[in-house]
């Protein structure tokens, strides 16, 4: 009796101190503690700059077997698009088109971020079947895609390092540039409602 | 009476019993089950429902599923019929929709977990259950998508023809009363820690919508709401879990949440940073548009609707701020030459649809209705022109583009002719 009330102050006692930072919930017995594993598995979130991304690697030539396989019969054997699927891959003056009355906001032409390309297979492609490829399959694939869009060679390996690495043309294409800048909202010069 | 036979008042209010009851019933009681299928008086007394005789209805591109491709996914857009809109709260079965190719998910709500993990000191998983045993709150917000009365992009041709009716021009926006937990004490309870800038808000749908959103966004106002207008949310709503970020565009609201990750810069999401961003004429995107300017609009009399003669009408509509409160709406009945300020009917609530009223005498002229409106940080709605002016275009602009032209706020003109039709009248 008297030891396992020693124990119980001593994991309250660990407990309180690794929740220093913070006051404790007020609100007592609501939810439950999520575990490492579950967060594991749960967490799909990518950040631009590559933080999320698993082990594993791919490049265009092994990226081009699987599109042929899982992703061809939507989005076109060059990924050019189909009748179901759209074009991943961007038209050569696509990225000019932007300043233009007709912009072609294609991924090669407009998407900042190559991470994003990434998230996007792994949390939501193929279609109906989202979350079966694994992350050299993601990796693969995304390469191929990129690849199409003569953003990278043919034979580039793209891993957790080098991927955040790729640069996108339209990279610099966003304002406010720093991220820092984007939560003050009212210092854009926003007058009756309406963003300059 | 016989406890063995049901009367008369037993046998009205129960409707199961009427299946069983047909044999043996009186000339009463079979006329009465005679004048409403049984089937139709079982969902009345369930849940109940409108009366046949009204025809309002969402419209979209779901109306032609004709010109769908097996397998294709359409993105649609379902609008709120604003014509026929009453008081300032949107019925949930008339809550606009954005579908970006997705049906939405059918979930278990006894299933269901909200996972919120990242920079908090005790990453949790809570119910729905959970949920409903924290404090909450219920709060009028108005939801509207930044391309509601976009000039371009898919609507774009409905919205600008005369032809066009208010939920054609204003549909992608709706009102509800919204119930649920604050975000801010969920955060509390997990505890921020250092560094905690953004969130990012997941959904459970097969693309697993992911929207960033500033903490002090989160903080300030945000909800996570199970019920909406009385009921639980509705499933193109999210079921069960919705966050409500008010006056923020319709994006930020993610539906079907499930995951809250709290991290220290914005995630780049697919719907967010390819699809959202506001080009401008330079070849530059503005990203993170968040807060809706204050917007007006005139609902009846508006576009469609016919004045069958001279006389007394009410002038009715709705506006609305992501900056706050509505403070003032004024009405114009001659083209913008003069203007008179309309009523404000209760509730006035912040983030909110408020409608407004003003007597009119048509004295059977041409002439042209426009409403504008002000919150209260003293921000005006502005008109096209002046819009144009602001993004250093011109009217012309908004004739040509195939943009979605996002967060347009311009006053809305209404022409009533002397025939009594009334025309879209935005160029």
């Amino acid at each position: 009796m008297r030891f396992s009330k020693l124990l119980a102050a001593g994991v309250a006692l660990i407990a309180s101190a690794a929740a220093a930072q913070t006051p404790m919930p007020a609100y007592k017995g609501i939810g439950a503690p999520a575990t490492k594993q579950q967060i594991q598995s749960e967490d799909i979130s990518v950040s631009p700059e590559g933080k999320g991304l698993p082990p594993g690697s791919g490049s265009a030539k092994e990226g081009a077997a699987i599109f042929a396989e899982k992703c061809m019969v939507c989005h076109g054997p060059n990924a050019e698009g189909g009748k179901i699927g759209p074009a991943l891959v961007s038209s050569k003056d696509a990225h000019e088109s932007l300043t233009t009355m007709k912009p072609e906001r294609s991924l090669g032409a407009y998407w900042p971020y190559a991470t994003m390309v990434w998230d996007y297979i792994h949390r939501a492609m193929p279609r109906d079947k989202a979350g079966t490829l694994a992350p050299n399959e993601v990796y693969a694939v995304t390469a191929f895609i990129l690849y199409k869009n003569r953003i990278i060679q043919e034979t580039d390996v793209l891993d957790a390092k080098t991927l955040p690495k790729v640069q996108m043309p339209n990279r610099n294409g966003f304002v406010p540039a720093r991220f820092a800048d984007i939560p003050d909202e009212h210092k854009r010069g926003c007058t009756q409602g309406v963003c300059p | 009476m016989d406890p063995k036979k049901p009367g008369r008042r037993q046998f009205l209010r129960n409707s199961a019993a009427l299946a069983g009851l047909a044999v043996g019933a009186t000339t009463v009681e079979k006329s009465i089950a005679a004048e409403v299928p049984e089937e139709r008086v079982d969902a009345l007394h369930k849940h109940g429902e409108r009366s046949h005789f009204v025809d309002s209805i969402r419209r979209g591109s779901i109306n032609n599923p004709e010109r769908r491709l097996p397998g294709e996914p359409v993105a649609f857009g379902l609008t709120t019929p604003l014509q026929d809109s009453a008081g300032m709260v949107t019925p949930a079965s008339l809550h606009y929709v954005i579908s970006h190719g997705y049906e939405p998910p059918d979930i278990n709500p006894r299933e269901h977990r909200l996972l919120i993990h990242g920079l908090v000191d005790r990453p949790m998983t809570l119910s729905l259950g959970d949920l409903m045993r924290l404090p909450s709150v219920s709060r009028f917000h108005f939801i509207e998508c930044h391309g509601n009365s976009s000039t371009g992009g898919p609507g774009g041709a409905l919205r600008v023809s005369p032809e066009g009716t208010v939920q054609d021009t204003h549909g992608y926006t709706s009102c509800s009363q919204w119930t649920g937990v604050t975000l801010s004490l969920l955060l509390e309870q997990a505890g921020l820690q250092k560094g905690a800038t953004w969130i990012v808000a997941e959904g459970a749908d097969d693309y697993k919508h992911a929207k960033s959103i500033p903490i002090g966004k989160a903080l300030d106002d945000a909800l996570v709401a199970y019920a909406q207008n009385g009921e639980p949310v509705r499933p193109e709503q999210g079921f069960p879990l919705r966050l409500v970020v008010p006056g923020w565009q319709g994006i930020n609201n993610v539906k079907w949440l499930q995951r809250i990750n709290v991290v220290d810069e914005p995630y780049m999401g697919m719907m967010e940073i390819t699809r959202y961003p506001r080009l401008l004429p330079d070849g530059k995107s503005r990203w993170f548009e968040f807060e809706l300017g204050p917007k007006s609009v005139i609902t009846r009399p508006s576009g469609g609707h016919r004045l069958p003669a001279p006389g007394f009408y009410e002038i009715t509509g709705l506006a609305w701020s992501g900056g706050g409160t509505i403070r003032r709406v004024e009405v114009s009945s001659d083209g913008g030459q003069s203007w008179k300020d309309a009523q404000l009917q209760d509730p006035i609530a912040r983030k909110s649809h408020t409608r407004f009223t003003i007597p009119w005498n048509w004295d059977g002229e041409e002439t042209t209705l426009l409403s504008r409106c002000t919150d209260d940080n003293g921000v005006i709605q502005p008109s096209l022109a002046e819009v144009a002016k602001i993004w250093g275009t011109d009217i012309d602009f908004f004739k040509k583009t195939t943009l979605i032209t996002s967060d347009l706020n311009a006053i809305q003109p209404w022409r009533v002719n002397r025939d009594g039709s009334v025309k879209n009248a935005i160029f």
